[in-house]
């Protein structure tokens, strides 16, 4: 499920002493002569605030119809911001503003911002919004934040992102909304009844949310399975990466990396304390999937697609200044984003392919600069695309307008803790995951410079623009 | 699970075929793939493919085959052409359809599965061969297309594929894909069970969209291909309960004989005897179905033979190659292309030129002078569009998205911008005089003033241009969506790279082009004049609406002559016959025009008006004669001459009167070849495709004769039959025909 965009996020971890942390290790030793002359280069720009992310965390990520199957999506909202407030005892009368982003809403709490703030102990003299962009709902409200505070409108933004899979809403077909709405403004019973007499059986189909691109009529799995045709990725690679990310997750769950994760103790049921999509399985078992999209033949199967979740996740932002201010250790600095859009049909998925070399230039670092990359896996298919696609010179020449290639991350740098593959993707909590996933990463590394990329499409709202973002944090 | 690209044996390569032995490392498992270089099947082809095939059988190690084509976009379009028109006689024609019924059964009792892998047209024989292999994957692009169009060229389709369509599809289905001739797409044929798998085009990855689909097509087909001779991909298809319940009801001899008879009525009644090809088909369907196979394969070659000599197949063979020529911009690459257009005038034709414009992505300014006429004019488009979505062939979102190339206005921003201006206001010199100085005010120096006119010679509108190179004439037909003629007309001022332009729009538009030289009428409404003037008489003369509209349509017109008034519209035809007759005289005259004149005055406009000839009704199919005429044809009325009044007499008096006046426009070099008229007759005019346009008729019917008619009905009537001098050279020479 999503549609054309991807965000990148470039970020870089902050160093206990100054800016320029004397301890910086890269794991490619043969480049720090080269590398390091750049990396002392401050990315902070003049006249621009330094932005930080103090804290992020979020509730475990459930596959759909588990633990919170009975909740609504403010009650997960709820959770995220709480577990913010506890980990970082922010007073409340400090947040200026709260942004949120969703994809599938719910009807009854359009603005789910607003709703879940209210209940999580934030003062209710702080305003919230609601944003959607498809998987990178939460990056855009990242970056709504970072905006916010840039222009000096705010000092302390929350961000964050819900999804609640397990219950989407579905309408009533449009025929019977509409004798429904006559029905509300008919006065005498003789109307009501010959409105009610013309209720066919047919009235009441159920509308479900769209599963396909609305410009496209493509589901993403479909276009994902095309994609992996497209790059002629095989069954076998695909399957060998979804192994990875599960592998991966595993072992990261298992040795404690997970940090942003809070405990959430859902009503009425027991206290969730982790992710419960992480599966490691076997090629044999992954082998003896059919294909989910393209059928009998295609190379996507359940196995190697991210899983339908419920999960929220929220940040706090701040301004550098204030941060250091109220004593907070910041985790990260929020560098620099970038949104970029492409065809709908063909190259729905491959924004990060776009997005990533863009972000770069702008910051003056190049691939071999990065310590972390997150990237969001929406299908193993589409990663493996995605790689093949930043190693391809005729791609680079004849569809990026470049020269030569930006060439693909190192997999040993590459969501290194699993990544939406095997933690879930709850579509708009993701983007928050990928941030927090670098920061603590590059901590743990001594990595400088980390990259958060993902792309999107819709849930209900289908934009036909693919985007990438990208911050950095020195 | 593709192979991995590992050819174990190279290529081998010949002038057709290029063959491919991939095999899996590690075991001796092979599929041999065939790609056709030529998209039409030759005699060359043919050997060559049987020459592989042999080898197939005989290799041990090649377990299965895939049969793709490396030519972009087509498998095989079709049988060559040049081949069949070579043959002399019946019997040749019928031995060719013999040798490729051979060639196709073999493929079909392979004992080794062959699999086709489809990507672009898949047409006549290419179909017929598709058939006949064992399985049958095709690209879900709007390219591929499937269908048997060898009705359309008069023709069967004569390598197996009346046999074999029925027992694949149903009889029902059968027929429908074989009558009609129609393009069936990707997703449509799969539904019917005429291919097996789709694969969906790909977009860009390390290599071109276009040619990594064809190898990922290629792909998925070895993996079948292998999975068949693995036997665990079977190619029984799971028919559908409907087919299930139709094929047991076409095994009921009884139930197979009604829909034989159904389908002949309907055959009969749409193309009133005058095409054998739908009675041949049906024919041959039936013998193979009720008398067996080698009846029925036998019928087939046979009466794919006697087709092949008829003169409607040649007619329609003609009109199929008229139509290739008719799609090539003799004129070259404009300097400039056409990016942006600007229609003036948002009535029907107005809104019709925009939307065949936006559809194919040139932005559009539709100009109209009053917000009400622009309305209706971009609802018409979006009408127009809408119909698609309707149909499935565009989605909401390509509407919308085409729908944003058009923008409506009521003033002339923008002009600066435009490439090509298309004026389509109201048929009046002082308007069209109006609108040329107003637009060459706005417009830049390169930019093409076209004008949609039906009779206004151009040069006349030319006359007040101030760059009266850049004037060409752009005469569309309406409805302007559905008819596929475009006559342009070049003054002696028009540039070579005005005519370059104004083609190259027709092309994108869709249209078949003829280019004529200025002259009152034209090309097509001149012919039309005498023609309707002779209608117009006969009505005089006392042949009721009706009767008019069966002999003309007993003659091969798919629109009755009355019909045909009442559609162009009274008013219009009364204006374009009194133009015509100023510039013309006599021959132009013959029914009175003060009948036109009348019918004006009483409203009876035609279609649009709701009365005319008929009368017209939203939602009634059977219209009735609009009774109000009786008075008016009875003030016109003229002695019958029964000398020249039969039924065989009157529809030669229309037809004579069309083909002296084509010939004419030939003779005096408004029209630049035959070729051009018989297009621009038949699909501008609805002049007897059956016959192949006026010149190919001439050809066909004798000139010789043609002329004795004319000379007949001239005795009778006077000057307005006398044959013109081209018409009596080529009677005077046996040998002389216009399509040699």
């Amino acid at each position: 499920y999503s549609s054309g965009v991807l965000p990148t996020l470039l970020l870089t971890y902050v160093p206990k002493e100054n800016n320029f942390p004397s301890f910086l290790v890269y794991t490619e030793s043969q480049n720090y002569l080269a590398v390091q002359p750049k990396s002392k280069k401050t990315l902070t720009k003049s006249g621009v605030k330094n932005i930080v992310v103090v804290e992020g965390v979020r509730i475990p990520f459930l596959q759909s119809g588990t633990s919170y199957a009975d909740l609504m999506p403010h009650d997960l909202a709820r959770a995220a911001l709480q577990g913010l407030l506890n980990r970082t005892s922010v007073p409340r009368e400090v947040v200026d503003y709260i942004v949120y982003g969703t994809v599938i809403q719910e009807v009854k709490t359009s603005n789910v911002a607003r709703e879940a703030a209210l209940g999580a102990g934030f003062s209710d003299k702080t305003p919230a919004h609601t944003v959607t962009m498809a998987c990178i709902s939460s990056n855009q409200a990242m970056t709504t934040g970072v905006g916010m505070i840039a222009a000096g409108q705010c000092d302390v933004v929350v961000a964050g992102g819900v999804e609640l899979m397990s219950d989407v809403p579905i309408r009533h077909s449009r025929k019977m909304r509409k004798t429904m709405l006559t029905l509300n403004r008919a006065k005498t019973l003789g109307q009501k009844l010959s409105l009610l007499s013309k209720i066919r059986p047919d009235y009441f189909a159920p509308e479900l949310p769209a599963v396909a691109e609305f410009s496209t009529s493509e589901t993403m799995g479909h276009s994902a399975d095309r994609l992996a045709a497209a790059f002629a990725v095989s069954r076998l690679e695909q399957d060998e990466y979804a192994l990875r990310s599960h592998t991966l997750a595993k072992k990261a769950q298992d040795g404690g990396l997970l940090l942003d994760v809070v405990p959430f103790k859902v009503p009425g049921k027991d206290t969730v304390t982790k992710d419960n999509g992480i599966r490691p399985s076997s090629m044999e078992q992954m082998g003896k999937l059919k294909p989910a999209f393209v059928k009998p033949y295609g190379t996507v199967t359940a196995a190697n697609s991210s899983f339908l979740t419920d999960g929220a996740s929220a940040v706090l932002l701040m301004s550098e200044e204030k941060a250091l201010a109220m004593g907070y250790k910041p985790k990260a600095y929020l560098r620099d984003f970038v949104y970029v859009s492409q065809d709908p049909k063909d190259q729905l998925l491959l924004g990060p392919t776009y997005a990533t070399p863009k972000v770069l230039e702008k910051a003056g670092l190049t691939m071999a600069d990065i310590d972390v990359f997150e990237f969001h896996e929406a299908f193993a298919g589409q990663i493996l695309a995605n790689l093949k696609a930043m190693d391809s010179d005729w791609f680079a020449q004849n569809y990026m307008g470049r020269k030569s290639k930006v060439g693909a991350p190192p997999l040993e740098k590459f969501n290194t803790w699993g990544g939406s593959l095997s933690l879930g993707h709850p579509f708009a909590a993701t983007g928050c995951r990928l941030v927090m996933t670098t920061a603590h990463s590059l901590k743990k590394e001594g990595g400088q410079y980390g990259l958060v990329a993902a792309c999107a499409a819709g849930g209900q709202v289908r934009h036909s623009l693919l985007l990438s973002l990208s911050a950095r944090v020195p | 699970m593709s192979c991995g690209g590992m050819w174990c044996r190279g290529e081998l390569c010949r002038v057709g075929l290029r063959v491919k032995l991939p095999c899996l490392l590690g075991s001796w498992f092979m599929v041999l793939i065939c790609c056709f270089q030529v998209n039409t099947l030759s005699k060359q082809l043919s050997s060559e493919f049987t020459d592989i095939m042999n080898e197939i059988w005989a290799n041990e190690a090649v377990k299965s085959a895939v049969l793709i084509s490396s030519k972009p976009g087509s498998f095989i379009a079709g049988a060559d052409l040049d081949m069949i028109e070579a043959c002399k006689t019946s019997q040749e024609v019928a031995q060719l359809s013999q040798e490729g019924q051979k060639m196709l059964e073999k493929i079909e009792q392979s004992p080794k599965p062959v699999v086709a892998a489809i990507s672009g047209s898949c047409l006549g024989g290419g179909l017929e061969l598709a058939i006949a292999c064992h399985y049958r994957i095709a690209t879900k692009e709007k390219k591929t297309v499937l269908a048997t169009p060898e009705v359309l060229l008069g023709l069967l389709p004569g390598a197996g594929g009346t046999q074999r369509l029925p027992k694949m599809v149903g009889l029902p289905a059968a027929f429908d894909i074989m009558l009609t001739g129609r393009n069936i797409r990707a997703d449509r044929a799969k539904k019917m069970g005429l291919v097996d798998q789709l694969v969906d085009p790909l977009g860009p990855g390390v290599k071109s969209p276009e040619a990594r689909t064809i190898e990922y097509l290629e792909e998925v087909a070895i993996d079948f291909a292998r999975g068949l001779a693995n036997r665990t991909v079977s190619a029984k298809r799971s028919k559908g309960l409907m087919q299930k319940l139709t094929d047991y009801a076409m095994a009921v001899p009884f139930v197979r004989q009604q829909v034989y008879k159904t389908v002949e009525n309907k055959v009969r009644k749409q193309t009133k005897g005058l095409y054998p090809a739908p009675l041949k088909i049906i024919e041959t369907v039936k013998a193979g179905l009720d008398q067996g196979h080698d009846a029925g394969y036998l019928a087939e070659s046979q009466n794919f033979g006697q087709l092949a000599v008829t003169k409607e197949s040649k007619a329609l063979l003609g009109l199929y190659r008229g139509q290739v020529y008719c799609k090539k911009n003799k004129f070259g690459t404009p300097q400039q292309e056409v990016k942006t257009l600007a229609v003036l005038g948002a009535g029907l034709m107005g809104a019709g030129i925009a939307q065949v414009s936006v559809d194919k992505g040139l932005k559009t300014i539709l100009k109209d002078t009053a917000q009400q006429g622009l309305d209706r004019g971009q609802q018409q488009v979006f009408k127009g569009l809408n119909s698609k979505v309707k149909k499935k062939s565009l989605t909401s979102f390509e509407r919308d998205s085409i729908l944003s190339n058009l923008t409506g206005q009521l003033d002339y921003k923008g002009f600066e911008k435009a490439d090509m201006v298309i004026e389509a206001v109201f048929e009046d010199i002082n308007i069209k005089h109006k609108v040329l100085k107003e637009v060459e005010a706005v417009i830049p120096a390169h930019c093409v003033f076209a004008s949609n006119t039906s009779a206004l010679p151009i040069s006349q509108i030319a006359a007040v241009s101030k760059r009266p190179e850049k004037v060409i004439g752009m005469h569309y037909f309406s409805p302007v969506d559905r008819m596929q003629l475009l006559e342009i007309i070049t003054t002696d001022k028009t540039s070579q790279d005005t005519a370059a332009s104004a083609v190259a729009v027709g092309l994108k538009q869709g249209k078949i082009v003829i280019v004529v030289k200025d002259g009152p009428g034209f090309y097509t409404t001149r012919c039309l004049g005498p023609m309707l003037a002779e209608v117009v008489r006969v009505l005089q003369e006392g042949t009721d609406p009706k009767k008019i509209d069966a002999i003309s349509t007993a003659f091969g017109f798919p629109v009755g002559a009355a019909t045909l008034i009442d559609e162009v519209g009274v008013d219009v035809a009364t204006h374009v016959a009194e133009d015509l007759g100023k510039a013309f005289g006599e021959r132009f005259g013959g029914g009175s025009i003060e009948l036109f004149k009348l019918m004006v005055e009483k409203g009876f406009l035609g279609r649009k008006a709701g009365k005319g000839f008929y009368i017209y009704q939203e939602g009634v199919k059977n219209r009735s004669v609009n009774s109000g005429m009786d008075e008016i044809l009875a003030r016109f009325k003229l002695p019958a001459k029964p000398e020249v009044c039969t039924d065989e007499d009157i529809q030669m008096r229309l037809v004579t009167r069309f083909v002296n006046e084509a010939a004419m426009c030939l003779q005096e070099g408004i029209l630049s070849s035959p070729v051009e008229g018989d297009i621009g007759a038949v699909f501008g005019l609805g002049f007897p495709p059956c016959l192949g346009g006026p010149f190919r008729y001439v050809d066909s019917y004798g000139a010789k004769q043609l002329v004795d008619k004319l000379r007949k009905y001239e005795a009778v009537y006077g000057s307005q039959f006398t044959p013109c001098q081209l018409l009596l050279d080529y009677a005077n020479n046996p040998s002389k025909k216009f399509h040699q």
